[in-house]
């Protein structure tokens, strides 16, 4: 199986050392803006502090995934005897919350490391923090080219039982359709 | 389209229940950038100066700055306006923390409110949805838990909620508005607010705030951001430990209280304790400080850390900066940090000055002692020092007894009181309490600045420039080297001319004439500072900044697209200077009510003092009474304040 090398990039968030100004999520929108920096607006943000200083809760959340449906269940963290908001270290754009999404369209927003032409050295949320409680890191990882095929197998083999090896294929054919 | 601003006030008469959003006119940018500079132009067109504090016409103003809601670092002020009650002349103070950025986004560059609501009620703005709702549940309720109350009620975590406590609600002439770890503490603004019947704003916002020219402003932020790292990483030297670095006094962070408990003055701003401080205090005390600090915290999108958050075991969290750890502790005689902490969470709470009631209170404490006061004053009041501040305290916020005639500050208290207890308030300027400082020898740029200053706060006026010449040479060379704030060159050589003592030392070193170049240059910054909602921690109050004239020019031209060079900037810094003090003529401020406490320097020189103050007027383009010249007023485009005064024979014929 050919190896293949992978850039894995990072950003480690240490919420101790978190001042809670927000700068992160002030150049984040000022640099998805169109044209670039030519306004900005927290809203926009694809990194959001979850902040309740009363409870000394500063959590620099960075935006992942869409998804259509909530999660059936919430969770809770509770660290060092500390509790954290209900779904707050999520990274969703999700139906239970307004966070990650454009504030008129509604449309989901997703930290994309600050894509740029040509590349940027760091982030932008990383570089205008200057209490380093975002630190970018970056590391090469060898992975393999392609998933293995067992894999595939195994998973197949256990919708086919689920689902009958007729249903499978109608469903996959359908699929290929689409494409 | 509008840079860096809306373009939009929210008015809201509060008397008929009307809400109005009014399209501001692009011109009074130019004229007067925004914050203060917009704030005072509203002031002087709107209200009759016959006016009482508490006249319904008095239009409160939150006016966040022009930066304010841009990348600008640390542009996160909001300028509070309306009359003082306790000084009569206009009042304004500025609040950190994350309000007006917020107002920003949701459309507005500032809130106005006229009239008295009948009801207690608190503001909502949401974007273009400003509702004015009821709030008699929050009545006597804290600051801070007001503040989380609304959010809760509203299930907004992201607003950002100014609320004012019990003080404010009961007029008392020293209550703050607090909002998270900031607050609008002097000069009363908080009990204009609870004179017109508002308990609270709730801010939330969601819109963009657009910039000129979005690629220079970004490299020009950046560069600032650089400078804040190298400063951070660089502390001045051969200075004290708190004028070394950026932001506003690092009291949260810094442990070692030596200099302020042996420099500043316990009690009543009278007893200097030369040898308080020890190695048993310094452990206890870094030891209490330590358990109750959970977190160091900042202002909207800034780096410095100036504020904490504390929690101290048995009561509820709030938030704090600057001094006030030690106001409440150095003014009872209590030698606990412990008690600091405590009694400045209920001072939060209620909504209270941490500078001026401590003075109060140690105020009413020696007139106790000096037989002015009598024990039916004090009737019920705890004999121990830490006791009886805390029920000095409640008698004020609640207006009871003594409290009530307490709660308008020491100088209307002591003339209310009589029996020779104005001679207790010794530490005020234009009826204010001042900074715990008593000096030996005159430095004359202090004295202008103490004498002559409408924000009536030192900490508010001075900066830049160091407080006291360095011991060598060296030093001095050292200093001047990267001193690139420097509006000209002339002030480098002010300081390396500069000797502890001889010839070219205090009182008459700075000359009169360099005196007043330097009071100038640090006046112009803040003015800058408050017109633009930069805090002054970045800017106008420690050395070696990060903002200062070179660079704002371009940073207000990128962001707002206004054509703007040094020379410009310095036109709208002396029209907003010239403009706040019409203001304050037009209400009666002469030259009889510049001067600093009489004991604020042990060593007087009434011709020099003479002298200095003849010369700032005359540089300022003011006449011996401190009032602003007609060809002066001309010049700087506010015929229109010349005519007024004139009318009203202030201006005597020409
Ligand atoms: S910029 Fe850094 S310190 Fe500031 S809120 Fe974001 S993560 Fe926290
Ligand atoms: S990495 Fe870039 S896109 Fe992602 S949150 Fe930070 S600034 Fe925004
Ligand atoms: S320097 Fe301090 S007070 Fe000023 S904005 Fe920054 S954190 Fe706030």
């Amino acid at each position: 199986m050919a190896k293949i090398k992978k850039k894995i990039k990072t950003i480690k968030v240490d919420l101790d050392k978190c001042n809670g100004c927000r700068a992160c999520e002030v150049i984040c929108s000022a640099f998805h803006a169109n044209p670039k920096y030519s306004s900005n607006n927290p809203a926009r943000s694809r990194i959001r502090m979850i902040r309740d200083p009363i409870r000394d809760v500063y959590v620099p959340v960075y935006a992942g995934e869409y998804t259509a449906a909530e999660c059936m269940g919430r969770d809770k963290y509770v660290i060092d005897g500390k509790e954290y908001d209900e779904c707050g270290f999520c990274r969703a754009a999700c139906p239970s919350r307004d966070a990650f999404k454009e504030p008129d369209s509604g449309l989901p927003l997703k930290c994309d490391m600050c894509e740029d032409d040509p590349p940027r050295e760091k982030p932008l949320c990383v570089e205008w923090c200057l209490n380093d409680a975002l630190i970018y890191e970056e590391r090469e990882e060898e992975v393999e080219e392609e998933t293995k095929p067992e894999d595939v197998e195994i998973g197949l083999e256990s919708m086919i039982n689920k689902y009958g090896l007729q249903k499978v294929m109608d469903t996959v054919a359908r699929i290929s359709q689409k494409d | 389209m509008r840079y860096g601003e809306t373009g939009f006030n929210l008015e809201i008469d509060l008397t008929k229940g009307n809400i109005e959003r009014v399209e501001t006119d692009p011109k009074d940018t130019e004229l007067h950038l925004g914050g203060l500079g917009t704030n005072t132009k509203i002031l002087w067109e709107r209200v009759p100066p016959e006016s009482d504090p508490f006249s319904p016409d008095i239009p409160l103003m939150f006016g966040p700055g022009l930066l304010c809601g841009t990348p600008a670092p640390g542009a996160n002020r909001t300028i509070i306006t309306a009359y003082s009650p306790q000084t009569l002349l206009m009042g304004y103070s500025m609040m950190g923390g994350f309000w007006a950025p917020e107002l920003k986004f949701a459309g507005y560059d500032k809130v106005i409110l006229r009239g008295k609501s009948p009801e207690m009620v608190y503001i909502w703005i949401h974007n273009d949805k400003v509702e004015i709702r009821d709030a008699s549940h929050l009545k006597g309720k804290g600051a801070v838990e007001t503040q989380e109350t609304i959010k809760k009620e509203l299930n907004e975590p992201n607003a950002q909620v100014a609320a004012i406590g019990l003080a404010g609600e009961n007029r008392v002439y020293m209550a703050s508005i607090e909002q998270g770890r900031s607050s609008a503490s002097r000069l009363g603004l908080g009990a204009v607010m609870g004179d017109k019947g508002v308990k609270a704003i709730a801010v939330r916002g969601t819109k963009d705030i657009n910039i000129a020219k979005p690629a220079e402003f970004y490299d020009l932020c950046n560069e600032v951001l650089k400078y804040i790292k190298y400063r951070n990483e660089n502390p001045v030297p051969n200075v004290m430990t708190i004028l070394q670095g950026l932001g506003s006094p690092q009291e949260m962070l810094h442990v070692d209280e030596k200099w302020h408990t042996e420099n500043f003055m316990w009690g009543n701003a009278r007893v200097r304790r030369k040898d308080f401080w020890n190695k048993e205090i310094e452990e206890k005390w870094k030891n209490t400080q330590l358990s109750v600090r959970k977190r160091l915290i900042s202002c909207y999108n800034c780096p410095m850390k100036c504020g904490a958050i504390i929690s101290v075991p048995g009561i509820s969290t709030y938030m704090m900066k600057c001094f006030s750890k030690l106001t409440y502790a150095m003014a009872a005689f209590v030698e606990d940090l412990d008690f600091g902490f405590r009694i400045a969470q209920r001072a939060t709470e209620y909504g209270v000055d941490g500078f001026s009631v401590p003075q109060v209170m140690a105020f009413a404490v020696e007139l106790k002692e000096a037989g002015i006061l009598t024990d039916a004053d004090f009737a019920g009041c705890p004999t121990d020092n830490e006791g009886r501040f805390y029920w000095l305290l409640d008698r004020i916020v609640r207006r009871e007894g003594i409290g009530d005639i307490l709660a308008d500050g020491t100088y209307w208290a002591a003339k209310k009181i009589g029996k020779g207890a104005e001679q207790f308030a010794h530490n005020n300027i234009k009826k204010h309490e001042q900074l715990p400082l008593k000096l030996g020898m005159l430095n004359p740029v202090y004295f202008l600045m103490y004498a002559t200053g409408e924000k009536i706060n030192i900490t508010q006026i001075e900066g830049q420039f160091p407080q006291s010449p360095f011991m060598t040479m060296e030093e001095r060379e050292e200093f001047v080297r990267d001193w690139i704030q420097v509006p000209d060159e002339k002030f480098k050589q002010y300081v390396l001319d500069w000797e502890p003592r001889g010839e070219r030392s205090n009182p008459y070193y700075p000359t009169v004439d360099m005196s007043v170049d330097i009071v100038d240059w640090q006046e112009m910054i803040h003015y800058f500072d408050d017109a633009l909602g930069v805090c002054a921690g970045l800017s106008s109050f420690p050395l070696k900044p990060p903002y200062h004239i070179h660079n704002y020019p371009k940073i207000i031209s990128a962001a707002t697209g206004i054509d703007m060079g040094e020379e410009d900037l310095k036109k709208v810094y002396r029209r907003n200077r010239n403009l706040l003090r019409a203001v304050n003529v037009r209400r009666g401020l002469r030259r009889a009510d510049e001067v600093p406490p009489e004991d604020h320097w042990k060593k007087r020189f009434p011709e020099l003092e003479a002298k200095l103050l003849d010369a700032y007027y005359k540089f300022k383009g003011w006449d011996n009474e401190g009032i602003p010249t007609k060809e002066t007023l001309q010049e700087l485009d506010l015929g229109y304040v010349a005519e007024d005064l004139e009318q009203r024979g202030i201006i005597k014929n020409g």
